[in-house]
């Protein structure tokens, strides 16, 4: 029985490192062809951009969101923001008034439908060169539209995606989210060299409109459209780029009940997405994307769990070990007498500190592309340790859901 | 066109890896073996010594017979051993090897300080402690299924554990009671050790069942008698401290 665990730890520890080997050796490769943070040359004429805000009881944030779109160094001429309100209840549409007169912008009012319906609504109303959309409580960067029309020079490209980053992080939730966008700015790097992103995400991806008249409007897709439309993408052929320095700021979750329902949905929408799209997982005709990143994301969710289970049994067993002592002996605290000779190296461990040490590695390259200041953070310490703890928390649940048919809600 | 060429790199870089680990941790380990079959070489060195000191000579006065005639290693080397065990396996024959020569170092100790005992009158205090270890060989093939179980053994084990720490005067021994090894099958049937674990045999009277850090006190008062001087030296020294205070 101990001998099986074992070969499965091993199992799992070399398609783990094998992974986090094949980004480090993808990340290389594309450095030697990037050549870093100048600007890429810009086309001559440069394309029409029509921007969605899809709102639903946004007053808060959305015109923060649309000052944010209006500061966009783009010519004006050439940058529509289409407001999508949703069927707010609350004061959305009143707000948002103000800009009822700037030429840039329209406002639009419909029945509540959910994110998908507002972003099709604009697609219909939209004639651009290119789309995208920008959530009510995200806030774009100035250069970002530049440098995200630059990608699309190579008319191969369909669609590019930003770089997410969190707003104004304060809490430990919070920063441990930061950490974690900080790495998927990392992540979606290599993926677009494979050419196997798989999600476009909401905030600031700009499409080509044409991208809808090939393979359709965006769907339901249990709340997570911009997976959907990623691999449907995907499955058909299209191109999706990345800018790593386009940067878009979005308001994370503040608390854990809140981060749980976010990423409940998300994992469930990943699990049902994925089983719809199953014909692409391992095969060959999907390159990278179908043989390794696929497989990959989907073989994540349960090891995450696999290891959060294995943790947590070994601190109650050491723990109870503790507990016990305590009862015969009292409390005390130990001679610490630092013997190399107790320091662990079986197989595993040193297996575990090479895979460490790979994670805090991609973790510090990742700040250099989101010119982070330090090398390390605390938000990185807070995730390092506690992430791999809260992830599968949501792993489960949303795993739970998908096999018992539960589904998922926005708020 | 998918770069197979790049699957082929990862897979032998991470085999690599892997294969590095594997070397570096049989290599640690087998350092490690290695160190405590210096230190048993050392403690039987030390306690071959002390013997042959013991035996040259006849008329030796107890003056000489110090706190350091005893090894002071023993103990390190039982922890040592003992993480060893879990690394290794305790049917690991290496390990195995190692544990029955320890036990054998053990008792010679505990002769050697009878002798000193018997000739000087100065007591040494020591515990021998029988235990049980389920995955230990037994006696003998056709009992493997009925090696004793011990509940207790890892709360008696905290306990001595403590004890040796606080008391470096105290000498504990520390005996698989399965240990296929023929002195100590001899010392269990000396004492006519029955297989109720764990034991703790302490001025050749045998105790069976758990016993807590107090119980034992009781049964060696010696240890209350250092508590109490403990505490006179605190008091004496507290007393010197407030006064050169004061002046």
């Amino acid at each position: 029985m101990h001998f099986i665990s074992e070969l499965i730890n091993y199992i799992l520890l070399f398609i783990a490192l094998y992974f986090e080997v094949f980004l480090l050796i993808t990340y290389f490769e594309t450095r030697k062809i990037e050549k870093g943070f100048e600007l890429m040359p810009l086309p001559e004429k440069l394309p029409s951009v029509t921007i969605f805000v899809p709102c639903w009881n946004e007053e808060g944030t959305i015109c923060k969101t649309i000052f944010s779109l209006l500061k966009l160094d783009y010519p004006k001429h050439l940058l529509s923001i289409f407001i999508i309100d949703d069927g707010s209840t609350d004061n959305t549409l009143k707000v948002v008034q103000r800009f009822a007169r700037n030429k840039q912008i329209k406002i639009w009012s419909k029945e509540n439908g959910g994110k998908h319906t507002a972003l099709n609504y604009g697609l219909a109303l939209a004639t651009s060169d290119l789309v995208g959309c920008l959530d009510a409580d995200s806030f774009v960067h100035p250069l970002a539209l530049k440098k995200i029309v630059a990608k699309f020079m190579d008319k191969e490209m369909m669609a590019v995606t930003p770089s997410i980053r969190v707003h104004e992080p304060r809490n430990i939730i919070e920063l441990i989210q930061k950490s974690e966008y900080i790495l998927g700015v990392f992540m979606r790097k290599v993926f677009a060299r494979l050419n196997a992103l798989y999600i476009t995400p909401g905030p600031f991806t700009i499409f080509r409109k044409s991208v809808f008249e090939l393979v359709g409007n965006y769907k339901h897709a249990y709340n997570t459209e911009d997976m959907e439309i990623a691999m449907r993408m995907q499955k058909n052929g299209l191109k999706i780029g990345n800018v790593h320095d386009a940067f878009i700021y979005t308001v994370a979750p503040k608390n854990l009940r809140v981060l749980l329902k976010q990423r409940l949905r998300w994992s469930y929408g990943f699990i049902k997405n994925a089983i719809d799209y199953k014909q692409m997982f391992f095969s060959p005709q999907y390159g990278h994307l179908g043989i390794m990143i696929l497989p990959i994301a989907g073989f994540s969710l349960f090891t995450s769990i696999y290891f959060a289970l294995q943790r947590i049994s070994s601190w109650i067993l050491s723990g109870w070990a503790r507990f016990v002592e305590w009862n015969t002996v009292g409390l005390h605290w130990p001679n610490f007498n630092f013997d190399f000779f107790y320091f662990n190296t079986s197989i595993i461990g040193l297996i575990s500190i090479v895979a460490v040490v790979g994670v805090i590695s991609i973790i510090i390259m990742s700040r250099h592309l989101t010119q982070e200041k330090h090398k390390i953070g605390f938000d990185s310490i807070y995730f390092l340790f506690l992430y791999s703890f809260i992830a599968p928390i949501w792993i489960s649940k949303a795993l739970y859901r998908a096999a018992f048919a539960k589904k998922t809600s926005w708020r | 066109m998918l770069e197979w060429k790049k699957y082929a790199y990862t897979f032998f870089i991470t085999a690599a890896i892997f294969a590095t680990a594997i070397l570096a941790s049989n290599y640690f380990s087998q350092k490690r073996v290695n160190e405590i079959k210096n230190i048993e070489s050392r403690i039987a060195v030390d306690i071959l010594s002390s013997e042959t000191q013991f035996s040259l000579l006849a008329e030796l006065s107890c003056r000489d017979i110090s706190q350091s005639f005893l090894s002071k290693e023993l103990a390190e080397l039982g922890d040592k051993l003992s993480y060893t065990e879990e690394q290794r396996g305790a049917d690991n024959p290496e390990v195995m090897n190692l544990k029955e020569y320890y036990s054998l170092l053990q008792i010679k100790d505990f002769l050697l300080a009878q002798r000193i005992r018997e000739k000087c009158g100065t007591k040494t205090l020591s515990i021998i402690y029988f235990y049980s270890n389920p995955s230990t060989r037994s006696t003998s093939s056709g009992q493997a299924n009925l090696r004793p179980k011990c509940n207790d053994c890892q709360k008696e084990g905290f306990v001595l554990t403590r004890l040796s720490e606080d008391y470096p005067e105290l000498r504990v021994y520390s005996f698989d009671y399965n240990l296929d090894l023929s002195a100590l099958q001899t010392l269990i049937s000396i004492y006519n050790i029955e297989a109720r674990l764990p034991v703790l045999l302490i001025d050749e009277k045998v105790h069976y069942g758990f016993k807590s850090i107090d119980d034992i006190k009781e049964i060696i008062p010696a240890l209350k008698q250092i508590d109490a001087a403990r505490l006179k030296a605190e008091k004496l020294e507290q007393q010197k401290a407030t006064t050169s205070e004061t002046n």
